[in-house]
């Protein structure tokens, strides 16, 4: 089967998606699909990203079978994708060192990006450090107390941290301190936004370069399993990790998507960070997706004990996604969260980034309930090293 | 013929520009909203912008920010913003407001509302139009056709990095007049304007039937009197919102200290 491919030259994902900025953004956003089509279609563009992926990132990231995770649930086989073991620990990196390669193409020489949990920051900051570009990050007060290690690291990476003070002190302010520096500095300087949201063309362009993590994952089902996983789960803040792992996947009926969002304290506004499950279709930060919103437009306060997922928008391929039915959308809280970051830790050795003990957890509960024959896959988005002080916190220990 | 086509074809053939403030609704109340509007039009403003809080506003510099989180942190809702702005622009007010207003608007709250409701309840209430700032010609068909609908006008923005052959497809789908943005950034005062802007503007105006009225930084009497000759209008925002922050304190002075600002920057026009 083949389908149009999306995003349609207007950046809709079905109603999804679309560019809803300030006219003063529209000329470098026209600018940046541009160049992003022509570096697309460049051999020797793909190559330098290639061996970049390949011998500074490390990939490809193992899939790897969590034999005793698996006999602990006692169902379907559990298998994790290692993104936590990408240079700088998540998946980032991949985007990342893709768009800082556009930077150099379109000749800027400064780059200012946004982040939650610190990880785009500091993948940010790696990849400008590596091509000895300028970076300044947008992070959220409350964000660079949870995240510290993250902070100190993007500063030794040469990296600025301009902490930002508005709204709630997160994600979502981060990236609108992000836009605002943007619109005065346009000409000379590149936003590289870390999720699949934003105007487009930041979507896809984000889809892109993270969907080697779908292309390995079914490459390496292939050579593993002789067959395609029965499901592919990964968590889902803004997306970029789930979006890279089921893009490639989408024209594969037989395996199931379940993206997993973060359920917070319960289903009440402002406990979680759920919009695909609790919202509606709104406008957020320059494009139309599913968003938390009051009844007046105005956004709402979410939460998620992790940075990463603590935003109330996601990307609009996911409300595509979510629309026509292709991935199931769900929800885990933040105790279930934690359950399984411990499981991961005591079970396999491997301390999970909190965003992705959410789909940790929604993989264990697919696989309680699947047979034993049957093949789940988590994508481990990052490393939980970064969480280790929050994590105390949270359970009330001193580190 | 919206109000604001009126008030320029008016304008224009008495040879006048317009000054035109922008206040936030709801910032400390609607009550100040609805004298501070009144007060700037008897010290010879010809329009109001009414910004409608956001909780997200990406063009925004801090001041107009912090008015925008003031408003709501009081918990102003957009119906009662509208029925405030019909109490002044209504009939029966005298003396009747000599000036249209335009709600400056994210699409976000449009969108959420519905654009034929949200555009009927301008209607209803007596404003003129609207400006959205983060709702680009490509996104705006549908919203152009809704106000065309209602003689209500949909003001488009120009910007520096708006290339020339980009802008006049702009100058083709606005109406009511032309937002020309001074500068690539957001907005919020400056001593210093771009020493092309003169330039640009007259290009623009040249260019278009439609009235051109530049915003973004103006702040000072020698602002005005630089640009007051290229342009229709000038649109004055952080300037006047930053003096709103102490209106809960001392409503009747800030009332005062704003209109007599206001009126130095009338008396060079």
């Amino acid at each position: 089967m083949t389908t149009t491919p999306l995003p349609d030259a207007a950046g809709r994902f079905g109603d999804f998606g679309g560019r809803y900025v300030p006219e003063t953004l529209v000329h470098a956003l026209e600018q940046l699909a541009e160049q992003y089509e022509a570096a697309r279609c460049d051999p020797a563009f793909q190559a330098e990203l290639d061996d970049l992926l390949k011998n500074y990132v490390g990939r490809p990231s193992p899939l790897y079978f969590a034999k005793r995770l698996t006999e602990h649930c006692g169902g379907a086989e559990i298998w994790l994708k290692r993104e936590d073991l990408n240079h700088t620990g998540a998946h980032k990196i991949n985007n990342t060192v893709g768009q800082a390669l556009l930077t150099l193409r379109m000749g800027k020489k400064r780059v200012i990006a946004e982040t939650g949990a610190g990880q785009h920051g500091v993948a940010t900051a790696t990849a400008c450090a590596h091509f000895g570009l300028e970076c300044i990050v947008y992070m959220g007060e409350e964000d660079i107390r949870r995240q510290a290690p993250n902070v100190f690291s993007m500063k030794l990476l040469g990296a600025e941290v301009r902490p930002v003070t508005s709204g709630s002190r997160t994600l979502r302010d981060a990236v609108n301190e992000a836009m605002r520096e943007w619109m005065s500095c346009v000409e000379t300087t590149h936003y590289i936004l870390g999720s699949v949201v934003g105007p487009h063309p930041f979507p896809r362009i984000v889809r892109d370069f993270q969907s080697v993590i779908g292309r390995e994952t079914i490459e390496q089902s292939r050579l593993r399993l002789h067959s395609l996983p029965d499901v592919v789960v990964a968590c889902v803040g803004g997306g970029s990790n789930a979006a890279g792992m089921f893009h490639p996947f989408i024209e594969l009926d037989e395996v199931s998507l379940v993206g997993v969002e973060a359920g917070g304290r319960g289903n009440q506004p402002g406990d979680h960070a759920s919009p695909l499950t609790y919202g509606s279709p709104g406008i957020l930060h320059g494009s139309f997706s599913y968003v938390m919103q009051d009844e007046d437009g105005q956004t709402c306060d979410v939460h998620s004990m992790s940075a990463g997922l603590d935003y109330p928008g996601v990307g609009p391929e996911h409300s595509y996604w979510k629309s026509t039915g292709r991935v199931s959308y769900t929800s885990c809280t933040d105790d279930n969260a934690m359950q399984a970051f411990d499981a991961l830790a005591r079970f396999e050795g491997i301390l999970p980034a909190l965003e992705s003990s959410h789909a940790v957890a929604e993989g264990m509960k697919i696989a309680r309930k699947r047979k034993p024959d049957e093949r789940v896959v988590v994508c481990l988005s990052g490393r939980g090293d970064k969480d280790a002080a929050e994590i105390a916190r949270l359970k009330d220990q001193s580190l | 013929m919206s109000a604001i086509d009126e008030l320029f074809i008016r304008l224009r053939s008495e040879n006048r520009k317009a000054l035109m403030p922008f206040v936030t609704a709801g910032d400390p109340n609607l009550d100040f909203t609805a004298a501070v509007i009144q007060e700037l039009v008897a010290r010879g403003a010809s329009m109001c912008e009414v910004g409608i809080p956001y909780s997200d506003p990406i063009a925004d510099g801090p001041v107009i920010q912090a008015s925008y989180t003031r408003a709501l942190d009081h918990g102003v809702k957009l119906t009662n913003i509208l029925q405030t702005l019909g109490n002044i622009t209504s009939d029966n007010v005298a003396p009747r407001l000599a000036a249209p207003l335009v709600t400056m608007v994210s699409y976000a709250i449009i969108y959420r509302h519905g654009l034929e409701k949200y555009a009927d309840q301008l209607v209803k209430q007596g404003v003129a139009g609207m400006i959205v700032p983060d709702l680009p010609l490509e996104e705006s068909s549908q919203l152009a056709n809704v106000c065309k609908a209602r003689d209500l006008s949909l003001i488009q923005l120009v910007t520096p990095t708006t290339p020339r052959d980009r802008a006049l497809k702009i100058t083709e789908t606005s109406s009511g007049f032309l937002y020309y943005v001074s500068v690539a950034g957001i907005t919020g005062e400056r001593t210093e304007l771009p020493p092309d802007l003169v330039e640009r503007v007259s290009w623009l105006r040249e260019n278009t039937p439609l009235p051109v009225c530049i915003g973004f930084g103006i702040s000072q009497p020698e602002h005005v009197r630089m640009l007051a000759p290229v342009a229709d209008g000038l649109i004055v925002g952080s300037a006047i919102v930053r003096r709103m922050a102490n209106a809960k304190k001392d409503p009747a002075a800030t009332l005062r200290e704003i209109g007599d600002y206001v009126a130095t920057l009338v008396a060079e026009l």
